[in-house]
């Protein structure tokens, strides 16, 4: 092992902070968003982000609290509709936002983390999903060609973790953070329960260690 | 018993034992309650379960369902991340989906993910699970609040999927698509023909075969 931990401090974090930079956010409903990250976000003043994920949570939870206090510039999601601040700043110019079909979403990020070119998906076709795209018909079904996305950087909630970053999420906290362990620059989990390396059962772990850069302890709840 | 629980009622008669079955939010979650006797399903959960059940007790950090309000699982249930999930949904391993409707046409086209310029909350899940689930039936009230027609002979907002809707469950009708062709196979108790027309701007054809709606499990509720 080259290192003995991947566990940082907050203030160690946000050096990797920057206005305008691309940010993945695991997480539904705000569910399986990493709490303590996104405070550090807001703390650090950044702005302009591009911000990456399933929805825009609640005004003041998961990766809402970034739109409502105005740091974000770009939306790329399948739903804002329960964070009403959203679709105010969509419709007064102040964001742009792509929505995305959700299993479009999962399946661009993780062709954006397994080295594809793309995706072919049935998806959206006849809606105006298709618009601008590039339509594939084989044996008689028409596909969309969904292009991959990442991001600089990625920000997970894990429930266990290992100190070589091996994470095993809760729930259905588990949703889009493991595919976006693979499709960003920079990859960072919030974890509840940090333990020694060798303690989590290896047919246990969800993310392998090594997609993952750093850890943040969550705070006591 | 009042119109929605009426199509809750309708729409479980549908259900069959063993069915993997999605349901959208609102009046499609009440579905479970008029199961018939000996049909059990498993529901999935688009944020990433199948398995969801009721809320029993207090809340389990990240037990949500796909609203993001805490829930239930029952024994059996199995957590897997978006990918999954929407491989689950689209790659036809979800026997039916039942969801509610802005707008539906004589085509089997569905709208309910926005109104240009009033409500555009995004399209979630619902592009994948219309196109990918095996039957699509859409449960809503058969007309607007001012008693507009909700069945069209073509949607006028944006489509959340062509041509795959299977059946309208209505307060006062059932419509099945028969060999492409909209088709009243049902009429609802005390209700009439004539009303039904009045209410319904599409054109479609009246079964042979078509009965009053049968409603056997509705006075348990």
């Amino acid at each position: 092992m080259s290192k003995s931990s991947k566990l940082i401090t907050c203030e160690q974090l946000r050096s990797h902070f920057r206005d305008g930079m691309s940010i993945m956010f695991g997480g539904f409903m705000g569910v399986g968003t990493p709490p303590r990250i996104i405070k550090e976000i807001l703390d650090s003043g950044v702005k302009n982000l591009t911000v990456i994920g399933n929805d825009t949570a609640f005004m003041h939870s998961g990766v809402g609290i970034l739109i409502s206090n105005n740091r974000v510039a770009k939306v790329i999601a399948s739903h804002i509709g329960t964070n009403p601040e959203t679709g105010r700043q969509m419709i007064a110019g102040e964001i742009e936002v792509e929505l995305v079909p959700q299993g479009t979403l999962a399946e661009r990020i993780r062709c954006g983390g397994a080295g594809l070119g793309g995706v072919l998906t049935p998806t959206g076709v006849g809606t105006v999903i298709e618009d601008g795209k590039t339509k594939l018909t084989f044996d008689g079904i028409t596909y969309l060609v969904e292009r991959p996305i990442r991001a600089d950087m990625a920000i997970l909630n894990a429930h266990r973790a290992d100190h070589m970053g091996n994470l095993v999420y809760l729930r259905a906290g588990r949703n889009f953070n493991p595919i976006m362990a693979l499709a960003a620059d920079f990859v960072v989990a919030e974890v509840e329960n940090l333990v020694e390396t060798g303690s989590i059962d290896p047919d246990h772990v969800m993310t392998p260690g090594i997609l993952v850069n750093a850890l943040i302890a969550a705070e006591d709840k | 018993m009042d119109a929605k629980n009426l199509i809750a009622c309708r729409v479980a008669q549908e259900l069959e034992d063993g069915n993997v079955v999605n349901l959208g939010i609102g009046l499609p979650t009440l579905i479970p309650n008029y199961l018939p006797e000996g049909v059990n399903i498993t529901l999935q959960s688009e944020n990433g379960f199948l398995g969801l059940g009721p809320l029993v007790g207090e809340p389990l950090p990240y037990l949500v369902n796909a609203g993001g309000i805490p829930c239930g699982m029952v024994p059996g249930t199995a957590f897997f991340d978006s990918a999954m999930s929407f491989a689950i949904i689209r790659g036809g391993h979800v026997d039916l989906t039942v969801l509610g409707g802005l707008e539906v046409d004589q085509e089997g086209n569905l709208a309910n993910w926005m109104v240009p310029g009033k409500m555009v909350p995004g399209m979630g899940g619902a592009m994948d699970l219309v196109t990918g689930a095996k039957r699509v039936i859409v449960a809503m009230e058969h007309a607007t609040k001012t008693g507009g027609a909700k069945i069209l002979k073509r949607c006028t907002l944006p489509l959340t999927a062509a041509a795959k809707v299977t059946a309208i469950a209505t307060e006062l009708a059932f419509f099945r698509f028969i060999k492409g062709q909209l088709t009243l196979t049902e009429i609802a108790p005390g209700v009439t023909l004539e009303e039904i027309r009045a209410k319904t701007e599409a054109e479609f054809v009246v079964s042979p075969d078509c009965r009053e709606m049968q409603l056997p499990n509705c006075s348990q509720q």
